[in-house]
């Protein structure tokens, strides 16, 4: 055997075929004009509809388990899916949160019951989850959380005020952490509830750009049965953490939303006849760059054989990660490096967006067409798309942990740097 | 040499700012956004009786024949309170169109209303301001080219990200002027919408700037006010530093735009390339710093943010703008 290991970029024929069938699937399937937006009344119900379609076609949640309605593909193959999907312009996740967020955290702490119980409902999006970790006092400083659960019979009685829960207005569930006990991070649980239980008031919150994309949530003893806490009492901060991981890395923003959005606006660049400013090519090739060396990336972090270089940190005292017998091969960067993925595509994405509107020039603040594009807005996104993008692109750099936040986490955790003064 | 402001200009912009301040703007602008521009009008006569719409009228038509550098420094503080309305177009390029075409009966018709803010006008040059900014509540709309001058007349209305832009498609109506006269007369009408604008920019990057060190000494997480964080300092203090350089390319190019010496353009140009850049960087920044609350519409960061963004391409964009510049010293306006 030849001590030198041989690097390719070809994909097997397996994956290949799958790259195939999910392509013609899309091309077939994904409506030709946009869906209403997703936080509307019509367009939660046509989103909801094109994610049972998905599921139906065993498309919803391709990198799970298939007694939960996935298909057990690859670490690989799902990398190829997103690119396919983001490539197709298919409509937006509805239960991103839901997928992304809690699903891998019920694959590691989620007892069997739990996930009979509610993974092949979120793959259907009959369930849509809501994430509600976030408080007016604990943004960041995420363990200075305040709701509470108390103890009652069979459960538990949630109280306090949750904020910035994207689609919390339209959710039906959501998952959170709650305070237990007095130490700051150990005196936190992890416990799932539902939006229209009794007690629960949700107040949506319009963002830059008009949508109501986020909702404050008031709790005033929302009775929460023992079956839904996840993981155990008090070691919510841990089962947190390991969500935060997915929030940040590679699931929640996958490589293929960013090379589809660079080949988009290469295509824009070309028709804009903007070869002519050096400083804009600069820029679309830097995005391009980027995006590729993203997808790039992943595809190492997918078909990695040997340990990665990258090591996970010693586990916190108290952590109590259970093996992922269970779990499904959706791609998790290990530990901290997630931090950097995350600061990676957050700056990517609003890179992007960026150059788009410049090449739109004065066209860009009304999310219209270029009046000599007309027709052709399809392949290089309209408008419209790169403005609600951009907006979109600006919050990446703050939620899933600010990234100042994560250039500590970077330099404190992944680089061995002495910890700050705080 | 002097390049900066003199104690009458800061008087002038302490004025603006005073009735500004006390001006409910955000109210204002709400109603403006909803086609209900009564409130704004009354705003925009309260700034005619301080002379601020007269500045570039010459005296002959009841107007102040200011310095450029006066309406620097009324613009700025227009961009530093998010006023409403089409200033640009109305207190800037109009006109120093006008003026410039010097067509008697035009400039008598027009620039005395202009300047005792009885009229608002706008104007959409395209390719660089396709539409025409609030033409469907203001009295004067004009459209003109290289070749001619022409009233506008207002057609559908395209949304901008700012909502107090109510971007108006307009179509030729009756010509007012064409011939050899017109090409420059727009030229000059570009410069001073390019040059009010930046002016716009940097005031509404300012106001975010000392929105953003307000919010950072409050705001509180890991028992310390954020502003104690040196991740949040350093971007601050970047913000300052681009607002600060920004600032004399500005005035440079209000002298330029009053002695036109062959480099005008070039120097306009590099006032809205820093003042743009400057200000976006004060966008984000303040979005960065406040975290989700500034993505949150009530926190009426919106107001700065999306103004910034829309006036960052528009009266010519920054590749434009930038290309004005790489011709000049191409050919050798080196000072
Ligand atoms: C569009 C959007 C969607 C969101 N969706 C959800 C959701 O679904 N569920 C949910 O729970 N939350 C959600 N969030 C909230 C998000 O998690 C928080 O915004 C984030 O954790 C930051 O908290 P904060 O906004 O309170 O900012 P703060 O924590 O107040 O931070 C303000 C600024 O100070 C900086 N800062 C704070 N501490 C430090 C430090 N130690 N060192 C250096 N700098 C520091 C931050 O980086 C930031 O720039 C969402 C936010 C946005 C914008």
């Amino acid at each position: 055997m030849s001590p030198v290991g041989t690097m390719n970029l070809e994909l097997d024929h397996e994956t290949r075929a799958f790259r195939a069938e999910v392509r013609s699937w899309l091309a077939t399937n994904v409506p030709t004009t946009p869906l209403p937006p997703v936080d509307t009344p019509e367009g939660d119900r046509a989103h909801r509809a094109w994610e049972r379609r998905l599921a139906a076609a065993g498309l919803s949640v391709v990198s799970w388990p298939s007694t939960y309605g996935g298909r057990d593909v690859s670490p690989l193959q799902w990398l190829i899916f997103e690119e396919e999907y983001h490539r197709a312009r298919a409509p937006v996740r509805i239960n991103q949160n839901g997928l992304f967020l809690l699903a891998p955290t019920l694959f590691t702490h989620g007892t069997a019951e739990q996930r009979a119980r509610l993974l092949p409902r979120m793959a259907r999006a009959d369930d849509v989850w809501a994430q509600a970790w976030s408080e007016p006092e604990a943004g960041s400083d995420l363990a200075g959380i305040r709701s509470r659960a108390v103890r009652t019979d069979g459960g538990w009685l949630l109280s306090g005020q949750k904020t910035w829960s994207t689609r919390a207005a339209q959710a039906d569930h959501a998952f959170g952490l709650f305070r237990t006990g007095a130490d700051r991070h150990r005196g936190l649980t992890y416990l799932m509830f539902d939006l229209r239980a009794a007690g629960v008031t949700v107040r949506p919150i319009q963002q830059v750009g008009g949508a109501a994309g986020f909702a404050e949530i008031f709790l005033d003893q929302v009775f929460v049965p023992d079956a839904d806490v996840l993981g155990e009492v008090d070691q919510g901060w841990s089962v947190a953490m390991s969500t935060a991981g997915h929030e940040r890395g590679l699931s929640l923003r996958s490589p293929g939303r960013f090379t589809a959005a660079a080949e988009r606006l290469v295509r824009l660049w070309c028709r804009a006849g903007a070869h002519a400013d050096p400083a804009l090519s600069d820029r679309v090739v830097a995005g391009w760059i980027a995006a590729r060396a993203y997808q790039l990336h992943s595809y190492g972090t997918a078909t990695r054989e040997t340990a990665d270089p990258m090591p996970e940190p010693p586990p916190s005292p108290g952590r109590a990660d259970r093996p992922a017998q269970a779990g499904s091969t959706a791609l998790r960067d290990s530990g901290h490096a997630a931090s950097m993925t995350k600061v990676f595509w957050s700056e990517l994405d609003v890179a992007l967006h960026e150059v788009a509107l410049d090449l739109l020039g004065p066209y860009a603040e009304t999310g219209g067409p270029r009046p000599d594009s007309a027709g052709r807005a399809g392949d290089a996104g309209g408008a419209d798309a790169w403005l609600d993008g951009y907006l979109f692109s600006l919050a990446g750099p703050i939620y899933a942990g600010t990234n100042e936040i994560q250039r500590t986490v970077i330099a404190e955790r992944v680089l061995g740097l002495p910890r700050d003064r705080r | 040499m002097k390049l900066t402001p003199s104690a009458e200009q800061e008087q002038f912009a302490a004025a603006i700012h005073a009735m500004l301040t006390e001006a409910d703007i955000p109210a204002v602008a709400r109603k403006w956004t909803a086609g209900d521009p009564a409130a704004g009008q009354a705003l925009w006569r309260r700034l005619a009786e301080l002379g601020v719409t007269g500045l570039a009228v010459p005296a002959r038509w009841g107007g102040l024949a200011a310095h450029p550098a006066d309406l620097v420094v009324a613009c700025e503080e227009l961009g530093h309170h998010a006023l409403p309305g089409p200033a640009a177009e109305s207190i800037a390029a109009l006109p120093m169109l006008l003026t410039t075409l010097g067509d008697d009966a035009l400039c008598e018709t027009w620039l005395p209303r202009l300047a005792t803010g009885e009229v608002i006008g706008t104007l959409a040059v395209p390719p660089h301001v396709p539409y025409a900014t609030d033409a469907d509540v203001v009295s004067l709309v004009l459209r003109a080219d290289e070749q001619t001058l022409r009233l506008g007349v207002p057609g559908p209305r395209r949304r901008s990200v700012d909502g107090t832009r109510r971007l108006v498609e307009v179509a030729d109506g009756a010509l007012l002027a064409t011939g050899p006269a017109v090409g420059p007369a727009v030229a000059h009408a570009l410069d001073a919408g390019a040059l009010a604008c930046a002016a716009q920019l940097l005031g509404a990057g300012h106001a975010l700037l000392e929105t953003t060190l307000r919010y950072a000494g409050q705001r509180t997480q890991f028992g310390h006010p954020i502003g104690q964080f040196q991740a949040v300092k350093h971007q601050l203090a970047d913000v300052a530093i681009g607002l600060e350089f920004a600032r004399p390319l500005l005035y440079a190019a209000a002298v330029a735009l009053a002695d036109h010496p062959p480099t005008a353009a070039r120097d306009v140009s590099a006032a809205k390339v820093a003042c743009t850049d400057a200000a976006q960087r004060a966008a984000r920044t303040a979005l960065q710093v406040h975290g989700a609350i500034g993505y949150a519409r009530e926190s009426g960061l919106d107001s700065w943010l999306t103004r910034i963004w829309a006036l960052a391409r528009t009266w010519g964009t920054q590749s434009w703008h930038r290309d004005r510049i790489r011709t000049a010293l191409a050919t050798g306006a080196l000072t």
